[in-house]
């Protein structure tokens, strides 16, 4: 079955490949070639939506992005999508669609009621009206929410691939009509980079529509000659289904690929969509134009269309779009729909034109099929509801613009309207480009450009075929000489050289009408959102005068197609409400995206395990076999802890931090954060960029360093070894790493240029194992060979070369726990190697390999901080009770100066302090904050807050870290955490190292 | 006491679940990794003349100035990655170790040689789609008019440090990689060469 709207022949339609489609419940049937909306034409599904204030019934009006009103449910659950332009989805077996925003159904939709109360609903009415009772806003929010959108967003994971890519290249054009595809192949043939985008499905933009012969022979032939060129050209990337959608600096532009949208079945491999980040030397805009409807009552009756519209249904899609049909049009292009009407089998009633007498080319040749022309007329009003039955027509005096004498009935089915042509300028506009209001062309053009672009064609208010034809030759040519390619000369136009004579279009913001125009509220302008003219009236008379706040204040554009059809009219009659020139008024902004982009386009591969790089050690697969549960540090996956069996953390935590106090275990640090340094002025460096001196550190020891930035704060600690007298290698967090780095070389390269020194980073170079406990020494000697590993030749603090397992090895005899430990360097290559046959050494001595949380475990038993956990930037060295680690002799280091600032060197600062609360067994959540007393009336003056907190195994007894106000003086002194408003936890003030304070277990 | 130990792959694992393709596949890219005997971080003043000789004695080859840049002599690849600073790599043919012969050759020189052999892989992507699977996530301009053989340059791909470097046109690049962010960037290329097919080259 072919829809019984279909015309017989003709359309670019592949007839042999009939598809089957669901709209609203129902079945129906098209062709490949189809759009929703030209299938839904050609099956006489004329009511598609209701609109959004008044749910009146709304019919398709367009043919493309331009569509305000067919917007559908596309899909099911989860591949559904809201808000889809019916006349830009390809149809697709299978494909299925309903209405949005009507319910019950769109034929009866119990909210279209609004619609006969559209007086008592002005602009603001939500401002005016739901702003009391105040008390009410709750329950009115609720109404108004569920009575807003336009359709339901899909509730399970989407399951398509979304994809992105770069591109680079001489020449972008943006639209494949008659200038665009010019340009394209005339830089084509320089040899220039280039690449072609168009938003349809196929190439040739107005051409596909239009009924016309470019030199004697259908301009679809033209275009197939041009494509064929243009496909044998290496350089020459074409991309259909393509929309450009943003425009930004430094000729960066967006362009969204629908790659299998229009296709039922994914082969799962290529994305569904693909956003191009293209830059290119020279943009060639051929966006082309969109028709203006024209603005009279009752003009958003389903069956009212845009002329070029109409055109293109019976052109491109073989749709008879009714039995009798009127064009009403101020200017001539309108002209040609009424042949294309006639051709398609449909009476035309006649041709309201408000001009007297219109004597162009066009006209002319309708006069001759003996179509009536009623010249200095208007449709004042369309009858009908879901249909039209007809409309009435009034005179009108073309000077005085005012309508006169009696009106009368004209009976159609079909009124095709056009009110002019606005280029398309969303992309220069959005490009920096101005605009300028073309008083002959009665429309906004291009003006100045800012950036490497040029729009040709239509959208540059080119509106003759053979001046676009001309133009984007030109175009081509010197966009692709700018880029350096050809020589700057431009081929000859063979397509078209004939100039049609026209008359001049008569401007006409809206049709006048008798008496206050305030009352006028079913003359629409923006059909989305419902906005009538009388809206606009109304806001001018408010005091609304700038047309971003009429914008605001009507909704005027405001819907999902951004007043693509509607704003120029707005603007219009805006200046005529407050008796300006348009030109005066301006336009709103154009903003990204042309047309709406899915956010799985925008999102692209970037989800899942590919939203950040996830950086792994060498050994990671043991610690993976071995069951461990991982913590994320900055990129890096750590073993967080190994539990056994069913072990809780808890217990696992406990057993690891036994072991290695008892016996030895071990930690792989690899992700500790290395620098080399190398270079004469090494010590130099180390001077200024650490608090303490460097000058007696000897070859092969090893000292503590704490980094602040020039405010002072602590900003990265770590160990750093001399290795020779030119060469040390820095340590740094996990996280810090990269951007210590980055902060040394910009001291060295923007500050420092007399200091030599080269860094490298050699974090990924070195696998970093660490074995800790009194055991360590004993493993260590069973697969270490070259080294004396005795404490007197090789003591706390120094650094070793030698073989470990067979391997070059560096040892540092380290500790962050506070036991005799040594940290093995080795290649990373090697890293796994050595980790096994540390294991296989331990056994004897129940080697317990350790994750992070045993390690800040042990580490805040000797109260050691961890830089981004217990410090947040905003922490001198004093705060952290590390007066000692200031060397105060030194002329300077970074964040000196910053130490003496007043409020550096306040003594009620928050210090780091440990706590031990009064029930042993109770351990306060991180992050609780400190406060003086048990009860108070709130708020509660806070003390400070707690930054690490456990309960210690070793010692029996849970232990925190913390910063209280001038802690320091505070030691033994009872404070309260908060938990909650009715349950505080008591604990005392201690000395943050809560074992072995003098050290001796990592001394041994 | 210990048997000798092997070097270890960072992307040995995530490469092997990687199908290989007897008969040419048209649009996939071949994947490998390429070992190298010697990764070097050279840092060196090349604006003392004496130096340049020297270095050129050592490499066999001289060091390329101009940026983004490689010099090769057999075995040995030079890659420019600042005015003072080269990445040195040398094939597993290649005799001698390079990191020896830079360290006595360099004495006395303010020189900064550092071994990053275990630090970083090479990931060769060959094929006609591997440029555009570059471009998926690689913001530079990879057309061969621009980015040419012999070219070289330190940027991002998939929010990973990466130096590229184009070996021919088939094209064929070498990604160097630091080894903790390999694996992530294996498993975005999977991802990315969906659309082409992805072989394991032999």
């Amino acid at each position: 079955m072919r829809g019984a709207y279909r015309l017989n022949s003709g359309g670019r339609l592949d007839r042999d490949r009939p598809l089957e489609f669901t709209f609203n419940g129902r079945i129906y049937s098209g062709y490949v070639g189809d759009t929703l909306a030209s299938a839904l034409l050609a099956n006489g599904v004329r009511l598609v939506g209701r609109s959004f204030k008044y749910h009146r019934p709304r019919g398709i009006v367009g043919s493309g992005s331009e569509e305000p009103n067919a917007l559908v449910q596309l899909g099911k659950n989860p591949r559904t999508s809201p808000n889809q332009i019916a006349t830009q989805i390809e149809l697709y077996d299978g494909l299925s669609a309903s209405s949005v925003n009507c319910w019950p159904s769109v034929k009866f939709d119990i909210r279209s009621l609004t619609g006969m109360f559209s007086s008592l609903l002005p602009p603001g009415f939500y401002y005016k009206t739901f702003m009391w009772p105040r008390f009410l806003w709750g329950l009115y929010e609720l109404i108004l929410r569920r009575s807003g959108g336009y359709g339901v967003a899909p509730d399970m994971k989407d399951p398509d691939r979304y994809d992105k890519i770069n591109a680079h290249c001489d020449v972008l054009i943006v639209g494949s009509g008659p200038a665009g595809l010019s340009a394209a192949v005339e830089a084509g043939r320089t040899g220039a980079r280039v690449i072609l985008v168009d938003e349809q499905a196929e190439f040739g933009g107005s051409i596909l529509n239009a009924n016309e012969n470019y030199h004697k022979s259908h301009g679809m032939n033209w275009v197939s000659s041009i494509l064929d060129e243009l496909k044998l050209m290496p350089e020459v990337t074409l991309l259909p289904r393509s929309t450009a959608f943003g425009y930004y600096d430094h000729n960066f532009v967006g362009v969204l690929e629908r790659v299998t949208d229009h296709s039922s079945i994914s082969d799962g491999l290529s994305p569904r969509q693909r956003i191009w980040r293209v830059r290119a030397k020279e943009v060639v805009l051929a966006t082309g134009s969109i028709e203006r409807p024209l603005v009279f009552q009752n003009n958003d009756r389903p069956g009212v269309m845009l002329a070029s519209s109409v055109s293109a249904y019976i052109n491109r899609y073989a749709v008879k779009l009714g039995s009798s049909a009127v064009v009403f049009t101020n200017n001539d292009s309108a002209y040609s729909s009424v042949l294309d009407l006639l051709s398609s089998g449909v009476d035309v009633a006649g041709v309201i034109d408000p001009r007297p007498k219109p004597n162009g080319t066009l006209p002319n040749i309708v006069r001759s099929h003996g179509v009536p022309i009623f010249d200095s007329s208007v449709i004042v009003d369309v009858k009908g509801s879901k249909n039209i039955r007809a409309v009435e027509l009034m005179n009108i005096d073309y000077d005085s613009k005012k309508i006169y004498g009696k009106s009368h009935k004209l009976r159609c089915d079909l009124v095709a309207v056009s009110g002019g042509w606005n280029p398309t300028v969303h992309l220069h506009s959005q490009s920096g480009g101005t605009l300028r209001y073309d008083v002959s062309k009665s429309c906004f053009v291009p003006g100045i450009n800012s950036q490497n672009e040029q729009s040709v064609g239509s959208c540059n208010g080119t509106f003759d075929l053979k001046e676009c034809i001309d133009d984007g030759i030109k175009a081509g040519s010197r966009a692709a000489y700018a880029t350096g390619f050809g020589v700057g000369e431009w081929s000859e136009n063979t397509a078209c050289t004939d100039f049609q004579t026209e008359d001049p279009l008569c401007p006409m913001w809206k049709v006048p009408s008798s008496g206050n125009e305030s009352k006028w509220t079913k003359q629409f302008v923006d059909f989305q959102t419902d906005t009538s003219s009388s809206d606009i009236y109304i806001a001018a008379r408010e005091g609304y005068e700038s047309i971003q706040h009429v914008k605001r204040y009507t909704t005027l554009g405001m819907g999902n197609d951004q007043g693509k059809l509607g704003n120029i009219n707005g603007i219009g009659i805006l200046a005529d409400a407050l008796g300006q020139d348009i030109s005066d008024i301006g336009t709103t902004t154009f903003r990204p995206n042309y047309t709406p982009i899915s956010y799985g386009a925008l999102a692209g591969p970037d989800k899942g395990i590919l939203f950040d790089p996830v950086r792994k050690t060498a050994i990671h697969e043991w610690h993976e076999a071995a069951g461990a549960k991982f913590e994320n540090v900055g990129q890096w996956k750590r073993p967080w802890f190994y539990p056994r069996g069913r072990e809780f953390m808890e217990e696992a935590v406990e057993r690891e931090c036994l072991a290695v106090r008892e016996s030895v275990g071990v930690l792989d640090a690899s992700t500790l954060g290395k620098i080399d340094i190398k270079g004469p002025n090494a010590t130099d460096f180390l001077e200024r960029v650490y608090t303490n001196s460097w000058r007696k550190l000897q070859v092969g020891q090893c000292r503590y360093g704490l980094m602040l930035g020039e405010d002072g704060m602590v900003m990265d600690d770590g160990v750093t070894a001399k290795l020779e007298d030119d060469h040390y290698l820095m340590h740094t967090t996990s996280s810090g790493a990269g951007n210590v780095m980055n902060w040394l070389e910009l001291w060295l390269q923007t500050e420092w240029p007399d200091l030599n020194v080269y860094l490298t980073s050699v974090t990924d170079q070195w696998a970093t194992i660490q074995i800790n406990g009194p055991n360590s020494r004993n493993l260590l000697s069973k697969i270490c060979e070259g080294i004396d590993l005795t404490n007197d030749a090789f003591p706390y603090m120094a650094v070793r070369r030698g073989v470990v397992a067979g391997v070059q090895a560096r040892i540092f005899r380290v500790s962050f726990v506070g036991e005799l430990s040594y940290e093995i360097n080795v290649n990373a290559d090697y890293g796994l190697h050595l980790w096994e046959s540390v294991i296989g050494a331990g056994k004897n001595y129940g080697i317990t390999p350790f994750g992070t949380e045993a390690m800040h475990l042990l580490r805040a038993e000797k109260g050691y901080v961890i830089v981004g956990q217990d410090t947040d930037g905003s922490m001198t060295p004093s705060d952290l009770g590390m007066n000692w680690i200031i060397t105060k002799r030194k002329d300077d280091f970074l964040g000196k100066r910053s130490l003496s600032r007043e409020d550096s060197i306040r003594t009620d600062r928050k210090q780091l302090v440990g706590l031990i609360t009064e029930d042993p067994s109770t351990v306060i959540p991180e992050g609780s904050q400190v406060i003086s007393s048990s009860s108070g009336s709130v708020p509660v003056p806070m003390l400070g807050h707690i930054t690490s907190s456990y309960m210690s195994p070793t010692l029996g007894h849970s232990i925190a870290l913390g910063f209280v106000e001038g802690g320091h003086s505070k030691l033994g002194e009872k404070v309260y955490v908060s938990i909650n408003d009715s349950k505080v936890i008591s604990a005392f003030i201690s000395n943050p190292v809560f074992y072995d304070p003098q050290g001796k277990r990592q001394d041994v | 006491m210990s048997e000798i130990p092997t070097a270890k792959s960072s992307i040995e694992k995530e490469l092997n679940s990687i199908p290989t393709f007897n008969t040419l596949n048209e649009s996939s890219v071949f994947i490998s990794e390429k070992r190298f005997k010697d990764h070097i971080n050279l840092r060196l003043d090349i604006s003392d003349d004496g130096n340049v000789d020297a270095l050129g004695n050592i490499l066999g080859v001289e060091v390329p100035i101009e940026p983004n840049t490689v010099n090769i002599n057999g075995e040995v690849s030079v890659l420019w990655l600042g005015p003072d600073e080269w990445l040195i790599l040398t094939t597993e043919c290649y005799p001698n170790s390079m990191l020896d012969r830079l360290s006595k050759g360099l004495i006395g020189k303010v020189a900064s040689i550092v071994d990053m052999s275990g630090g970083q892989t090479v990931i060769n992507l060959d094929g006609p789609n591997s440029m555009n699977l570059l471009a998926k996530g690689c913001t530079l301009d990879l057309h061969p008019r621009v980015f040419g053989d012999g070219k070289c340059a330190q940027t991002i791909i998939a929010k990973t440090g990466v130096i590229i470097r184009k070996i021919d046109n088939s094209p064929s690049y070498d990604l160097i990689v630091r080894r903790s962010y390999a694996d992530y960037l294996v498993l975005w290329i999977k991802d990315a060469a969906r659309e082409y097919g992805l072989s394991l080259a032999k």
